[in-house]
C-alpha cells in the first residue's frame, strides 16, 4: 500500500523545532460555586510553550486539572483567565481547526462500523470519496485494523476501539493532537504496545502531541518533555526533558536512565500526590 | 433471548391453548362462552373471505392506528426533547409522567366526544394519549444516556447543532427511542381498539362489540384472534429490532 501522509506536514517528520506551536499564557480556571460549595479553583495560573512537532506528556495528581487544561487547549472549555495562542492566532474558547482530540472514554460511534467510524470526519469535511478511501484504508492498515474494517465497535476490544478513535483523529491530518489518558482503561501490556504505535505514528508525522497520563512510566517512555503539575489548583512545578532519541521504543524500559527519569518524576510528584489525597 | 427460553415460552402458550381446547370439548366451558381455539382460526378465515365489512373495517382501524402512532411517537419525541431542554420544567413534570399510567385515560372519552364528536378524530386522540407519555419518557431517558464524550467529539469536529443532533445524538439515542416506539405502539393499539368499542360506528373494535352484543361468538373470537395476532406480530417485530440494535450498540 502506498504511504499516505496522515498529518499535514509543516516541518520534517518527527522533528521538534524551536518555534512555538501552542503558547499558554497565564491560563487559569475556576469552576463556579454550586449549592453548598464555593468556587473551586481547578487550574493555574500556568504558562507553557509547546514547540512544533514535539511530544509533551503532562502528569500530575488526580484532580489537578490535567483534563481541564486539555479541554481549554481544545476549545471545549473557556478558561476564566489567560490566553491560548496557536500558530500565532489566539484560539481561547474556540475549537480551532487542525486539532485532533482522543478522549479517555470510548468515543467510537456504535452505529457505524470501523471503516465508517474512521471516515466520519472526512465525509463531514466534504473530501472526495477516492481520497477518503485512500486515507481511511491507510490509517486502518497503520493501526492494524484493516481486518476489522466491517466490524462494529461492540465486537472489538477496548484497545482496538481506542485505535479506531486514534485513526479517526489521524485521517483528518491535525497539526496538534491532544490525548486525554487514551490508554487509561487498558492493561499494562496493551498500553506498552499502544505507546509504541503512538511513537511510530508521531515519527511519521509532524504533529505536536500533548499526552495526558497518570502513568509516570508512560510519560517517561513516550515524551520529549514531561510537564509535571502540582495538586489542585494545578500549576507547573517542573518540566523535565527526557533526552531520548527520536527513534525509540519500549526497549527503553531496560535502560538505567529510564529508571532514573521515572524516579525523578515520582520524587517531584510524591508530595503533591499526598496533598491531593489529603494525607 | 435464548432458543431454549423461546421454546419454553411457545410450549407454555401451546399448553394453555390445549387446556382451553380440552375444556371446550369436554363441555366445561360451554360454546356460548367460548368456541374451541381450533375453530377460531377457521372462523377468522370465513370472516376474511365472506364478510363484506371486513376489509373496510380493517383499513379504518389501521388508518386510525397509524395516525395515533404517528402522533404519539412524533409528539412524544418533540415533547421529550423540549422538556429535557428545560430542567426546571422536567422536575415539575416528572411526577406527572411517572403516575400517568396510573390514571385511567379512558375516562376522558366523554370529553373527547364533546370536543371531537364520535368518529376517527376522537379515536386518534385517545390512541395518541395512550402512547404519547411512553415516548416522552423514553426520549428523555435516551438523551440522558448519550455519552457526554460523543458531544465533545461533535464539538471538536465542529459539527454545529443540527448536524450534532442528526448525526450524533439521534443515532446514539436510537436504542432507547425504539424502546419508546415499541411501548407507544402497544399503548396506541390498546387505545384505538378499546376506543372503537364505545366511540365508533366502524372498525374492528366496533365489530367485536357488535358480535358480543349479538351472541355471535364465532365472529367475536375470530376478531379477537386477529387483534391478538396483530399485536403480538407488531410487538415481536419491534422487539426483534430493538434487540438487534442493542446487540450492535452494546458489548454482550
Amino acid at each position: 500500500m502506498a504511504k499516505v501522509v496522515l498529518i499535514a506536514e509543516t516541518s520534517a517528520p518527527g522533528t521538534a523545532t524551536a518555534d512555538v506551536h501552542v503558547a499558554l499564557r497565564a491560563i487559569a480556571h475556576t469552576y463556579p460555586a454550586r449549592a453548598g460549595q464555593g468556587p473551586v479553583p481547578a487550574l493555574g495560573p500556568l504558562d507553557f510553550d509547546f514547540r512544533r512537532g514535539e511530544f509533551v506528556a503532562v502528569v500530575g495528581p488526580s484532580g489537578c486539572g490535567k483534563s481541564t487544561l486539555l479541554e481549554i487547549i481544545a476549545g471545549l472549555t473557556t478558561p476564566t483567565a489567560g490566553t491560548v495562542v496557536m500558530e500565532g492566532r489566539p484560539i481561547t474558547g474556540t475549537v480551532a481547526e487542525d486539532i485532533g482530540v482522543v478522549f479517555q472514554e470510548d468515543a467510537t460511534f456504535a452505529w457505524l462500523n470501523v471503516w465508517d467510524n474512521v471516515a466520519f470526519g472526512l465525509r463531514r469535511a466534504g473530501i472526495e470519496q477516492a481520497e477518503i478511501v485512500r486515507r481511511v484504508d491507510y490509517a486502518l492498515a497503520f493501526m492494524g485494523l484493516i481486518e476489522f474494517r466491517r466490524a462494529y465497535p461492540a465486537q472489538l476490544s477496548g484497545g482496538m476501539r481506542q485505535r479506531v478513535c486514534i485513526a479517526r483523529t489521524l485521517v483528518l491530518r491535525p497539526r496538534l493532537i491532544l490525548l486525554d489518558e487514551p490508554f487509561g482503561a487498558l492493561d499494562q501490556q496493551t498500553r506498552l504496545l499502544m505507546g509504541e504505535e503512538l511513537l511510530r505514528l508521531w515519527r511519521e508525522t509532524a504533529a505536536t502531541v500533548m499526552l495526558i497520563t497518570h502513568a509516570l512510566d508512560e510519560a517517561a517512555l513516550l515524551s520529549d518533555r514531561v510537564a509535571v503539575m502540582s495538586a489542585r489548583p494545578g500549576r507547573l512545578i517542573d518540566v523535565v526533558a527526557t533526552g531520548w532519541p527520536r527513534e525509540r521504543d519500549t526497549a527503553l524500559v531496560a535502560d538505567p536512565a529510564f529508571g532514573v527519569l521515572t524516579s525523578r518524576l515520582w520524587s517531584l510528584l510524591r508530595d503533591e500526590s499526598k496533598k491531593a489525597l489529603g494525607v | 433471548m435464548t432458543t431454549r427460553v423461546r421454546i419454553l415460552q411457545l410450549a407454555l402458550v401451546g399448553a394453555a391453548v390445549l387446556v382451553l381446547e380440552l375444556l371446550c370439548w369436554a363441555g366445561i366451558i360451554n360454546r356460548f362462552t367460548m368456541i374451541p381455539p381450533s375453530e377460531m382460526v377457521p372462523a377468522l378465515a370465513d370472516v376474511v373471505v365472506t364478510a363484506p365489512w371486513f376489509w373496510p373495517d380493517v383499513i379504518y382501524t389501521l388508518g386510525n392506528l397509524a395516525a395515533a402512532i404517528g402522533l404519539s411517537v412524533l409528539g412524544g419525541f418533540l415533547i421529550g426533547l423540549a422538556v429535557h431542554a428545560v430542567p426546571r420544567l422536567r422536575r415539575v413534570l416528572d411526577p406527572i409522567f411517572t403516575s400517568y399510567y396510573a390514571v385511567p385515560t379512558f375516562v376522558l372519552y366523554p370529553l373527547l366526544i364533546v370536543f371531537f364528536g364520535i368518529g376517527p378524530t376522537s379515536l386518534i386522540v385517545l390512541g395518541a394519549l395512550f402512547g404519547v407519555v411512553a415516548m416522552v419518557v423514553a426520549t428523555m431517558t435516551a438523551i440522558d444516556r448519550i455519552p457526554p464524550v460523543l458531544v465533545k467529539v461533535a464539538r471538536v469536529s465542529r459539527l454545529g447543532w443540527l448536524r450534532t443532533a442528526l448525526l450524533m445524538k439521534l443515532p446514539a439515542a436510537s436504542p432507547h427511542l425504539v424502546t419508546g416506539l415499541r411501548l407507544a405502539v402497544a399503548y396506541s393499539v390498546i387505545g384505538i381498539i378499546a376506543g372503537e368499542f364505545i366511540l365508533s360506528t366502524e372498525g374492528i373494535g366496533r365489530r367485536v362489540a357488535l358480535a358480543y352484543n349479538n351472541f355471535d361468538n364465532r365472529t367475536m373470537y375470530a376478531l379477537l384472534v386477529l387483534i391478538l395476532g396483530f399485536a403480538i406480530a407488531v410487538n415481536s417485530g419491534l422487539g426483534a429490532f430493538e434487540q438487534a440494535l442493542h446487540r450492535r450498540w452494546y458489548r454482550s
